[in-house]
C-alpha cells in the first residue's frame, strides 16, 4: 500500500478491540455431497486422476447444456430449513460471467436476486452464551476447476511457466451460505462455521472436510469505534474480504489478524481499502488480493438454459419431514435425557465419539460410564493405532457389555482394559475374551482367603507395623494378594478382608 | 433401378424414400447422386463447408443392407441431408462458420444429429453459415459467402443460408437450419423453400452451438411442406438432455400437411407487418396468397399486434446479451484456434488474442453489444426493458389467438439482394428480420411457405401458430402449396435457372 508499514503501529489484539467494535459477516461455501455434478452426470470423488471426471457438459464444450441435479436441489433445501430459512416458492439460476481458465464456460451458474432460501438464522453457543446469526440467503451454484501453477516457488500464478487445470471439480455443486453482518468476534465466527459444519454434517449432505475444501469461508470484517452507554452507534466501517479460509483455526486468526491491521490503519488516519485478502498460515496474516474497488463486473443474468426453479409446498414439506435431528436439537435432548453437561457435550463431540456413546447407552449401558468409557480409554487406544474411535474394532454393544460386567462385579477397570484389549485383537466378544482368558474377577472365598492367609504370614513386620497404628501398612499387602491373585481379585474385597482378619473390622 | 441419377436429385424426400422402400433406388445411389450434384454446382453455390462422402456413403451402404435382410426402414431411410454447422456431429468437423472453432472435433453427436442418425437419414456434410449463426446473408462465414441457386450474385439467406442453398441447389433435399430470429425462414423465403421453426422447446438444443439461447430452434428446409413435416416429426420431441426441451407429444405435422383443407380456419393477417418498406412485388405475392386462402373457405381477420414495432430492437438487446455470455466459452483453453501462445503470453493475453483473431466483425460487435448490455447500471435500462418487450410481445400473440387460428404476414420485406448490398450496413441488414422475430421472441412455431415469384425472385409466405399447434403450420402451408403449384402448373423450384 501507499504508506509504509513502518510509520504505523500496531495495536495488540486487545487494545484492538477494545476500543473498535467489529462486524464481521462470513460467506461459506460448502461443495454437496451429491454423487454426480451439478448439471451432468459425471461423478465427484474426490482425489480421482485430472480430468477423468469430465464430459462435454462440465468442460463447457459448445452445444452443451446443464440440467439441474434433484439431489443438490434437495440438499440445499435441507440446508435451508435447518437454518430456519424460508424457501422460495419460484426462483432461477443465474450466469455470472468472468473469464478465468479453470471455469469452463467463463460463466458459473450461480444465483443472483433470487436466491433458493432466505431469511433464517443459526444458533451459536460460546462460552455458554447464545449468539443468534442471521442467515441472508443460501443458494446453489456450481463450482469451478482446479489451476495448478507449475514451476514457481510458492505454487502461487506468480512466477509459474504454465498452468495445468483439473476440471474434476468443475461443476460440483456448492452451497453459498451468506450470513448477517452480525458476528461481533472472532470466536463467535468460529463457532459458527464449526455449527454449520456439525449441522451439515448431520443432515449428511456434505463430507465438510475444510482441509480437502469442501467446506471453505469467507470472512467480511470491518471496524467501528465503541462507543459509550447510551450513545447512538456508530454507522458500519468499510469491509475487507477475506477469502478461502480453510480451518476453524484460520478463521478465528484471520479475523483477529483483520481486526489488529485494520485498527492499525484507523488509528494512524487510514481508510480501509474495499478489497478481498489472503491469509496466510505461515505468518498468521492477511495480504492484498485484487481490490473491489475495481473488481469484474459479473453481468448476472437469469440462465437461459435452465427453465425456473418451481418447488411446490408438499415437495419442501417433504424434505422437512425427512430432517434428522439437527446438532441443536440433540444437544439439547442429550442434556435432558442423560444429564450431561456442554462440556461433555464439547468434549465427546471433539473426540468424534457422541454416537458411539448414543449407541453404547441404547445397549443398556449408564450415561456416565459411556461417557467414561469413549472419553478416555478408547479414544486412547484409537490414537494409537491411528484410526478414529468409531473405526475401532469393538461396538457400541459390546462396550456396554464391558461396562455391564464391572457393575455387576465381575470385572475391575483393569481387568475390563484387558477384555478391551481382547476385543480389539480380534478374539471374540467380550464374554468369549473373559472366558478364554480367565479374567474374571475371582469371588471364590476359599481362594481368596488362602492368599490372604499367605500374604498375612509371609510379611509378619507389615503386620506389626499396622498392629502398631500404621494403618496404611495394609496397602502392600493388598498389592501382595493381588498379585497372587493375578489381578482377578477385587481390590476393595481384599482390603475388607485383610482388615477383618489382622482383628480391625 | 433407375439409370438416371441426375433425375434423382430432383425427387422430393418423400419420393426418394419411398423409391429406396420399394427397391427402385438404394441408398447408396441417392447418396451417389447427391454427392454427385455436390461435386458439380457447389463451387459455384459454396453451401457446404465441410462434405462427408466416406461417411455418408457408408451410412447409406448400412441402410440398403438393413433394408435388403427385411428390416422395416422409417420414412425418410436414406434421404441425403446437409447439416447446418452449427450442430455437433461426431466424424465431421463442426466450425459455426467461424475461424476459432477452425479444426474442431466435437466429442458427441447433437440430439438432432442422433435421430438423423436413428431416422436413417444420410447427413452428407456441414452446410455454411453465418458466423455463430450471426446474420442474414450467409456473408458473416469465415470461409466465404453461399450464393443463391436463383441468382447467383445474390444472398441465399441467413444465418442458415447454406442449407437453403444445398436444397434450392438439388444438392440435397433435406436440410436442417436453425432460427435465432428468422434464420431458417429467411433463407427458405428467399430461395423458394418451405422452411420451419418449431415450437421452442419443441426440439432439443442439446449440441446447438448456442448463439442466443432463449431464442434458437433447430428445424427443417425442404422442396415440400410434406418433407418439412416429415423431418420435423424425425427431430422433434422431448430431450432429457435440453432442460428447455418441453415433455409434450409431437405434434401431428405430417398428417396436418396432407389434410389440403382450411375451410372455416381463422387466418390473422398481421397489419403491423406491411406497408412502408415491403416490396411491391412481395406485397403483392402475399395479398395474392392470402386472397387464395379466403377463396378456399378461410375467413380472413385483420390483427393487429402493436407491440411488434418493438420486436426488432427488443431483440437486438436480448440475442446480443445472450450471445456475450455463450460466446466466453470460446478462449483458446480446450479446443479450437489458440493464438499467441508463445511460452511468455499469459492465458488472459492469449484468450484476447485467440478472440481478436478468431471471431469476425459481426460477432465481435453483438458481444460488445450484449457486454454493454448486461453491464451494471444499464442492465434495466437495456436488458430488462427488452425482456419487458418480450412479455409484450407474448401478450401479442395471445390475444390474437383468442381470435384467430394463425397468424400470416409476409416473411421478409425483399426478396433476396445482391451479396454485397448490405454488408457495410447493419441495420439494413438486420430489417430483413422485422418479419420474424416476433415468433422467436414469443416462443411460437412459425413457417416460411414460397409465395411465388417477384422479379423472378422467390418471395416467402409467414404463418404463425400458437405454441405446440406446429400442426396448423403444415395444415395452412400445405394447402396454399397446393393451391398455388396447382395454378402455376409445377413447383415454384422448376422455374429456377439451371446451375
Amino acid at each position: 500500500m501507499s504508506t509504509p508499514a513502518a510509520v504505523m503501529t500496531t495495536p495488540s489484539y486487545e487494545d484492538a478491540f477494545a476500543r473498535y467494535e467489529p462486524v464481521i459477516g462470513l460467506e461459506t461455501h460448502v461443495e454437496l455431497g451429491t454423487a454426480s455434478k451439478m448439471f451432468c452426470g459425471c461423478a465427484t470423488a474426490f482425489g480421482a486422476p485430472p480430468n477423468s471426471q469430465v464430459c462435454p457438459v462440465c468442460l463447457g464444450l459448445p452445444g452443451a447444456l446443464p440440467v439441474v441435479n434433484e439431489a443438490a436441489i434437495r440438499f440445499a433445501v435441507m440446508i435451508g430449513l435447518a437454518l430456519n430459512c424460508q424457501i422460495a416458492s419460484w426462483c432461477r439460476f443465474a450466469r455470472k460471467n468472468y473469464f478465468y481458465p479453470d471455469m469452463p464456460k467463463n460463466f458459473q451458474i450461480s444465483q443472483y436476486d433470487e436466491p433458493l432460501c432466505t431469511d433464517g438464522w443459526l444458533a451459536v453457543e460460546v462460552d455458554g452464551e447464545v449468539h443468534r446469526v442471521g442467515i441472508t440467503r443460501v443458494h446453489l451454484e456450481e463450482d469451478t476447476g482446479k489451476s495448478l501453477h507449475v514451476g514457481g516457488a510458492t505454487g502461487r500464478i506468480h512466477g509459474a511457466t504454465h498452468s495445468l487445470v483439473d476440471y474434476n471439480r468443475a461443476g460440483i455443486p456448492l452451497v453459498e451460505i451468506v450470513t448477517e453482518p452480525d458476528v461481533r468476534t472472532p470466536e463467535v465466527a468460529r463457532a459458527y462455521v464449526e455449527e454449520l459444519r456439525e449441522l451439515c454434517r448431520a443432515l449428511a449432505v456434505s463430507d465438510v472436510r475444510m482441509e480437502q475444501g469442501s467446506l471453505r469461508c469467507d470472512a467480511n470484517v470491518s471496524l467501528r469505534l465503541r462507543v459509550g452507554p447510551g450513545e447512538a452507534e456508530k454507522p458500519f466501517g468499510i469491509r475487507s474480504e477475506t477469502k478461502n479460509l480453510n480451518s476453524l483455526r484460520s478463521v478465528e486468526r484471520a479475523i483477529r489478524s483483520e481486526i489488529v491491521r485494520q485498527a492499525g490503519r484507523l488509528d494512524a488516519g487510514e481508510r480501509i481499502i474495499q478489497e478481498t485478502r489472503h491469509f496466510d498460515e505461515a505468518s498468521g496474516r492477511t495480504s492484498s488480493g485484487r481490490s473491489k474497488e475495481e473488481a469484474t463486473d459479473y453481468r448476472y443474468f437469469p440462465e437461459p438454459d435452465l427453465t425456473p426453479l418451481a418447488l411446490s409446498r408438499e415437495y419442501v414439506e417433504a424434505v422437512r419431514a425427512s430432517l434428522t435431528e439437527l446438532p441443536s436439537q440433540r444437544r439439547a435432548r442429550l442434556i435432558a435425557e442423560h444429564g450431561f453437561s456442554d462440556r461433555d457435550l464439547v468434549d465427546m463431540r471433539n473426540a468424534g465419539v457422541l454416537d458411539l456413546v448414543e449407541q453404547t447407552i441404547a445397549a443398556g449401558a449408564p450415561a456416565p460410564a459411556a461417557r467414561k468409557w469413549w472419553l478416555n480409554e478408547l479414544p486412547r487406544r484409537a490414537a494409537g493405532a491411528g484410526v478414529t474411535p468409531a473405526e475401532l474394532a469393538i461396538r457400541p454393544v459390546q462396550v456396554a457389555r464391558v461396562i455391564e460386567l464391572i457393575a455387576g462385579g465381575s470385572l475391575t477397570d483393569a481387568l475390563a482394559r484387558k477384555v478391551i484389549d481382547g476385543v480389539l485383537a480380534g478374539e471374540g466378544g467380550p464374554d468369549e475374551v473373559v472366558a478364554a482368558r480367565g479374567l474374571a474377577v475371582v469371588t471364590d472365598d476359599s481362594a481368596l482367603s488362602a492368599a490372604v492367609d499367605a500374604a498375612i504370614a509371609a510379611a509378619p513386620e507389615l503386620v506389626d507395623k499396622f498392629r502398631a497404628g500404621k494403618l496404611n501398612a495394609v496397602g502392600p499387602l493388598v498389592g501382595a494378594v493381588m498379585k497372587a491373585m493375578k489381578g482377578k481379585a477385587d481390590a476393595a474385597t481384599v482390603r475388607a478382608l485383610l482388615l477383618e482378619r489382622l482383628g480391625a473390622a | 433401378m433407375t439409370d438416371a441419377p441426375a433425375d434423382v436429385v430432383r425427387l422430393t424426400a418423400a419420393e426418394t424414400a419411398a423409391a429406396i422402400a420399394a427397391g427402385e433406388l438404394s441408398a447408396v445411389e441417392a447418396t451417389q447422386a447427391a454427392l454427385d450434384r455436390v461435386a458439380k454446382v457447389d463451387d459455384a453455390v459454396h453451401a457446404f463447408l465441410h462434405v462427408d462422402a466416406e461417411g455418408a456413403l457408408t451410412a447409406a451402404a448400412g441402410i440398403d443392407a438393413r433394408r435388403a435382410a427385411g428390416e422395416q426402414l422409417g420414412p425418410l431411410a436414406g434421404v441425403p441431408l446437409a447439416l447446418k454447422d452449427v450442430l455437433t456431429a461426431k466424424g465431421m468437423p463442426t466450425t459455426c462458420g467461424s475461424r476459432i472453432l477452425q479444426g474442431w472435433y466435437p466429442p458427441y453427436d447433437a440430439t438432432v444429429t442422433a435421430r438423423l442418425r436413428a431416422a436413417d437419414i444420410v447427413i452428407l456434410g456441414k452446410a455454411n453459415m453465418d458466423e455463430f449463426a450471426m446474420g442474414s446473408s450467409t456473408e458473416n462465414s469465415a470461409y466465404g459467402p453461399t450464393r443463391n441457386p436463383w441468382d447467383l450474385a445474390r444472398i441465399p439467406g441467413g444465418s442458415s443460408g447454406g442449407s437453403s442453398a444445398a436444397v434450392a441447389a438439388f444438392e440435397a433435399p433435406l436440410a436442417i437450419g436453425t432460427d435465432t430470429g428468422g434464420s431458417i425462414r429467411q433463407p427458405a423465403a428467399v430461395c423458394g423453400l418451405v422452411g420451419v421453426k418449431p415450437t421452442y422447446g419443441g426440439v432439443s438444443r442439446y449440441g446447438l452451438v448456442a448463439f442466443s439461447s432463449s431464442l434458437d430452434q433447430a428445424g427443417p428446409l425442404a422442396r415440400t411442406v410434406t418433407d418439412a413435416a416429415l423431418l420435423h416429426a424425425a427431430i422433434a420431441g422431448h430431450d432429457p438432455m435440453d432442460s428447455t426441451s418441453v415433455e409434450v407429444p409431437i405434434p401431428p405435422v405430417v398428417e396436418a400437411a396432407a389434410r389440403l383443407e382450411v375451410l372455416g380456419m381463422r387466418i390473422g393477417v398481421v397489419r403491423e407487418l406491411s406497408g412502408e418498406g415491403y416490396e411491391p412485388g412481395v406485397q403483392a405475392r402475399f395479398d395474392e396468397a392470402v386472397e387464395l386462402l379466403s377463396q378456399l373457405g378461410a375467413e380472413i381477420v385483420e390483427v393487429s399486434c402493436p407491440h411488434f414495432d418493438y420486436a426488432l430492437p427488443a431483440y437486438y438487446l436480448i440475442a446480443p446479451s445472450e450471445c456475450s455470455s455463450n460466446l466466453a466459452r470460446f478462449d483458446a483453453m480446450r479446443f479450437g484456434l489458440r493464438v499467441g501462445d508463445n511460452g511468455e503470453a499469459g492465458a488472459e493475453e492469449v484468450m484476447s488474442r485467440t478472440r481478436e483473431a478468431g471471431f469476425g466483425p459481426e460477432v465481435k460487435r453483438r458481444v460488445i453489444l450484449g457486454t454493454y448490455a448486461l453491464s451494471s447500471g444499464y442492465y434495466d435500462a437495456y436488458y430488462g426493458q427488452a425482456q419487458k418487450v418480450r412479455t409484450l410481445i407474448s401478450r401479442d400473440f395471445a390475444a390474437a389467438f383468442e381470435r384467430v387460428d394463425v397468424l400470416v404476414s409476409p416473411t421478409t420485406p425483399t426478396v433476396a439482394f445482391p451479396i454485397g448490398a448490405k454488408a457495410d450496413d447493419p441495420i439494413a441488414m438486420y430489417l430483413n428480420d422485422l418479419c420474424t422475430i416476433p415468433a422467436n421472441l414469443a416462443g411460437v412455431p412459425a413457417m416460411s411457405v414460397p409465395a411465388g415469384l417477384s422479379e423472378g425472385l422467390p418471395v416467402g409466405f409467414q404463418i404463425m401458430a400458437p405454441a405446440f399447434a406446429d400442426d396448423r403450420l403444415y395444415q395452412v402451408g400445405g394447402t396454399l402449396e397446393a393451391a398455388l403449384d396447382a395454378r402455376r402448373g409445377h413447383p415454384l423450384l422448376d422455374a429456377a435457372p439451371a446451375l
